[in-house]
């Protein structure tokens, strides 16, 4: 069995964003980066499979040279291969756009699965496992919460719907799953393992490399912290009145009623 | 690859990718494992027995000795690294992590023989077994030379007689390197299995300091070691003097981790508490106290890469681990009490973790050399005059 984990690194979830210089971005010169969490319940179901079943997985990530961190420790935790894609060109791709340059990174790997966590901690697309699928003509399911081989090439996925409700729905090899948080408990790197990644390949590519020349889709026009108002309405007249205004208001400003 | 710790300098090209990985793994198995419930342990006096498999299964115990017994084969400087970090959590569990690592599979591993390693190594990697180090006697701390301890030679192998104290791991040990006089006044090392007869290990109670670890007192009465565990390979007093460098360079690293512990919690504490209408990390006194740690903080971090790297390459002199051990302990017991004055009140509570630290660390200033031993150690080494006697 073959899967490939896809992981970003983002932001962690603590650090004070500032807006950079530009205004179309944020300046990320005093983060601390992390990885996307769901990516790493992938993972660990990438290498509990593995484990149970054999096979390989290979973990994936497109993003600055920093993001090579997001690999390595995947390795260290027990991943076999890395797949980096760096290139400037990619920098503030559209989701379109970035889930073609994964699907033209793995469409010659053979692979029977690919894992990403359901969504990023940072611009939260939660649709890029989803859009390789129909690149590479695979099976998908979202919003994983358990999975169970079934035989060699069919993957049974527990799905999270609304409402408290789930689904059980069975999959052909080649799928793509994405992957709910939660779903296990993921590993420490451990000290072996950090010594045996640096033995492990990271295989680079860049948009030459895989024969792409992507545009950007979409632009940013404005980025900006959110912005706290208060309005305080008084309500003025008879109690009759006032009671009729204020329904009034919940019913079709508030829309509570 | 960056450092996710105090790091007033950026430091992080001093170390190797795996050296910054190490420190990251034990950080995140920290906050997540040890921190939710170490307050807990702590006050009950216990130690958590969850952690030990864990450990082994990481890699942190002898992690810097060689992989073919079970190890992880890493620099010393990732050994001091994943000692920060533990100590960060708690002085107790890194002193769990240091014995079993630098003063039971360290002799095991410098002054045992093959056979001794391949029986013992893997299991004390894993954490299956558990190992003390018994040199401390009742009265001879300071002056081990004076141990009362002795080994007298018996058909096929020796008769132990005598006690040690202050033993970290003693109650809960598999097995004890212990350091004995024989019969011609020389100090040899012997590997003590539970279950000896006449070998016991009550734990002392009623410690103030350390208490999520297990202190122990070991007693030897006419207890029968077979020659084979005898540690053939070191006669002399630089045996177990060689094992305490080891885990005092440990230590040295450790006590950073404590500093860097209550540093936080005080920067943290200072920004939030208001007072006279502002935070109080807005007065003067405060921001000294705070300018003050961070300043000793990045000292003691260039100090202990700088002698980490000298054993790495081999030109450690033991002198350089005194002082690493003198000075950075002696700086996590001042920042301690500064951080305790930060919080006032609330600094002797639980719900911070200053009180543990500033506790702990009481004990980190005189074992493993006491802080004056030490600086006599430097002394000599300055004036060429031992000021010991």
């Amino acid at each position: 069995m073959k899967i490939c984990v896809l992981m970003k690194q983002v932001p962690d979830k603590d650090a004070a964003l500032k807006i950079n210089a530009t205004g179309l971005g944020i300046d990320t010169s005093d983060l601390t980066f992390v990885t996307n969490e769901s990516d790493s319940y992938a993972l660990e179901e990438a290498l509990l499979l593995k484990e149970a079943h054999g096979g390989e997985v290979v973990v994936c990530t497109l993003g600055a040279d920093s993001s090579l961190q997001v690999v390595k420790d995947a390795l260290s935790k027990g991943a076999d291969r890395g797949l980096f894609l760096r290139d400037d060109a990619f920098d503030n791709l559209d989701i379109l756009s970035l889930s073609k340059v994964f699907a033209a990174a793995l469409k010659d790997e053979n692979l029977d699965l690919i894992f990403s966590g359901l969504q990023s901690d940072d611009v939260g697309n939660g649709q890029l496992g989803l859009l390789i699928a129909e690149h590479l003509n695979t099976s998908h399911a979202s919003l994983v919460m358990e999975t169970e081989m079934v035989g060699d090439s069919v993957i049974k996925a527990k799905r999270e719907l609304e409402s408290g409700w789930f689904q059980w729905t069975e999959l052909d090899f080649p799928a793509s799953l994405t992957i709910q948080s939660g779903i296990n408990t993921p590993r420490y790197a451990s000290l072996r393992g950090i010594m045996m990644m640096k033995k492990k390949t990271i295989d680079t590519k860049s948009a030459e490399d895989l024969g792409l020349n992507l545009t950007p889709q979409t632009s940013t026009t404005k980025m900006y912290i959110p912005e706290k108002t208060k309005e305080t309405v008084y309500v003025d007249g008879t109690t009759d009145e006032i009671v009729s205004k204020l329904v009034d208001i919940f019913a079709n400003d508030i829309k509570v009623l | 690859m960056k450092l996710n710790c105090v790091d007033f300098l950026d430091i992080s090209h001093h170390f190797s990718e795996d050296e910054i990985m190490v420190q990251h793994t034990t950080r995140e198995f920290v906050d997540k494992e040890i921190m939710p419930d170490i307050e807990r342990h702590f006050e009950a006096g216990t130690i958590d027995f969850d952690l030990i498999p864990q450990f082994g299964k990481l890699g942190f115990l002898g992690m810097n000795l060689p992989e073919e017994y079970g190890c992880a084969g890493m620099s010393n400087v990732a050994y001091g690294i994943m000692c920060q970090e533990m100590e960060r959590g708690d002085s107790g569990i890194r002193s769990f992590v240091s014995v079993q690592g630098s003063l039971v599979m360290y002799p095991i591993f410098a002054y045992g023989s093959e056979e001794q390693r391949k029986k013992w190594l893997p299991k004390l990697a894993s954490g299956e077994f558990i190992g003390c180090f018994g040199l401390t006697e009742p009265n001879h701390g300071s002056n081990p030379g004076g141990m009362l301890t002795r080994a007298t030679s018996v058909e096929g192998g020796y008769k132990l007689n005598g006690a040690k104290m202050w033993i970290t791991n003693g109650t809960i040990a598999d097995i004890a390197v212990v350091w004995a006089k024989c019969d011609d006044e020389k100090i040899r090392g012997f590997v003590v299995e539970k279950g000896m007869k006449g070998f016991s290990a009550p734990e002392m109670k009623h410690k103030w300091s350390l208490r999520a670890s297990i202190t122990s007192e070991l007693v030897f009465d006419d207890v029968f070691i077979p020659e084979e565990n005898l540690l053939p390979n070191v006669v002399g007093l630089k045996g177990p003097l060689g094992c305490l460098n080891q885990a005092r360079f440990g230590i040295g690293w450790g006590a950073i981790g404590s500093a860097m512990a209550v540093y936080e919690a005080a920067v943290s504490y200072a920004k939030e508490r208001v007072q006279f209408g502002k935070p109080i990390g807005g007065f003067q006194l405060i921001q000294d106290k705070l300018a003050w740690m961070l300043t000793e903080i990045t000292k003691a971090q260039m100090l202990a890469i700088e002698v980490g790297r000298n054993k790495d390459d081999g030109s450690l002199r033991h002198q350089q681990v005194s002082m690493l051990k003198r000075n950075n302990v002696w700086v996590a017991r001042e920042c301690a009490k500064l951080a305790r004055e930060i919080h006032g009140a609330n600094g002797i509570t639980g719900e911070y973790p200053i009180m543990r630290h500033l506790m702990n660390i009481e004990s980190v200033y005189t074992y493993e050399g006491t802080h004056e031993m030490h600086t006599l150690v430097l002394g000599e080494d300055i004036t060429g005059i031992p000021a010991y006697r």
